[in-house]
């Protein structure tokens, strides 16, 4: 019982690592990588917390299905983010910019 | 400012959070006793082995006492799959063929897919033929057929998937799954109610309408989400 408990802490550490590394990251490809990685640990999660059916979809649809639609959005669009300050005000030129690209 | 605002909305949601969670006893037993069922839980526990004789009680749960809210989640997905198809759907010419990926892929990664790839749809098919005695089910071995399908799309640059194949797949399987709710609805005067014979617990033929249901559902989710895959992969690049 304490063994999962400690596996359980790691994971929640890890988990909250690159849930942050997700968040800032600028290169979007590596952000949805981040995310699948999420996902991984989830599922390890699940699976210890005795939800093996949940740990199956979060596996499949999670790890695979929703990163590969990610990565083949990030393939038609642009993999940077675009620098864009938490005050902006839409309709300004920048926006025109972005939509023209 | 606004970032001063976001911290205080996450306090105040954090706060909020731990406050409600904090009168939840974790690893407690809440189900009392399971003899004399007083919760929902505890009633779905103590009475599937005896009503369906279903190994897995999440399986009797989804399939047959929520049954309804599974034909209702299988038609989401159907309506999310049928809008993305209208949204990208291009009319191909005869014979053109819009590659899925634009470089051809190592030839580690051919080969090693052309290998695992049976694999994985035998793990597919086991997980949602399974579904009422192991962990798993229909939308779950859906889902693992569907990566099947997405590692041949990815290796190899010709791989297609014939639309009307995919078509038929999915709409015999969710005609199947409502027409068993309807015979349930002639025979037992209740949508979706077993009517067949619920056999021996722990055997491959048990749980009466439960094993067809999740092998229909199976079949559909597949046939969707590799659908999906394949309309989101032939998107020309600008």
């Amino acid at each position: 019982m304490l063994f999962y408990t400690i596996v359980l802490i790691i994971l929640a550490i890890i988990l909250l690592g690159v849930a942050i590394y997700a968040v800032v990251q600028k290169d979007l490809l590596y952000a949805v990588i981040a995310t699948g990685v999420i996902s991984l640990i989830l599922s390890v999660f699940f699976f210890i917390l005795q939800a093996p059916d949940v740990a199956l979809t979060e596996a499949a649809i999670g790890i695979a299905l929703t990163t590969i639609i990610f990565i083949i959005t990030i393939r038609n669009t642009s993999r940077m983010e675009d620098e864009m300050p938490l005050d902006h005000e839409p309709n300004s030129e920048s926006d025109n910019q972005v939509e023209t690209k | 400012m606004k970032k001063l605002l976001i911290i205080l909305l996450l306090a105040v949601v954090g706060y909020f959070l731990t406050v409600s969670m904090s009168n939840i006893k974790f690893g407690a037993n809440r189900m009392g006793d399971l003899s004399q069922p007083k919760t929902v839980g505890a009633f779905y526990l103590s009475k599937t082995p005896g009503e369906l004789s279903v190994a897995n009680v999440i399986t009797a749960i989804v399939v047959n006492y929520r049954g309804f809210d599974t034909l209702g989640e299988v038609s989401v997905l159907f309506l999310a799959a049928t809008g993305l198809g209208s949204i990208l759907y291009k009319k191909k010419k005869k014979g053109e063929h819009i590659p899925t990926v634009n470089k051809p892929s190592s030839a580690l990664l051919q080969a090693g897919s052309k290998l695992i790839f049976p694999a994985i749809l035998v793990l597919g098919a086991y997980v949602f033929i399974h579904g009422h005695l192991t962990p798993g089910g229909g939308f779950q071995g859906g889902a693992i057929i569907a990566t099947g399908f997405l590692l041949m799309m990815m290796s190899y640059k010709d791989f297609t998937m014939n639309h009307s194949v995919i078509t038929w797949v999915e709409s015999l399987a969710g005609i199947t799954f409502a027409s068993i709710g309807l015979i349930g609805l002639i025979v037992d005067h209740s949508f979706l109610e077993n009517f067949l014979p619920i056999g021996y617990i722990n055997d491959l033929i048990s749980g009466g309408i439960i094993p067809l249901i999740y092998v229909a559902v199976g079949f559909k989710v597949a046939a969707e989400l590799s659908g999906v895959l394949d309309t989101l992969l032939s998107i020309k690049e600008k």
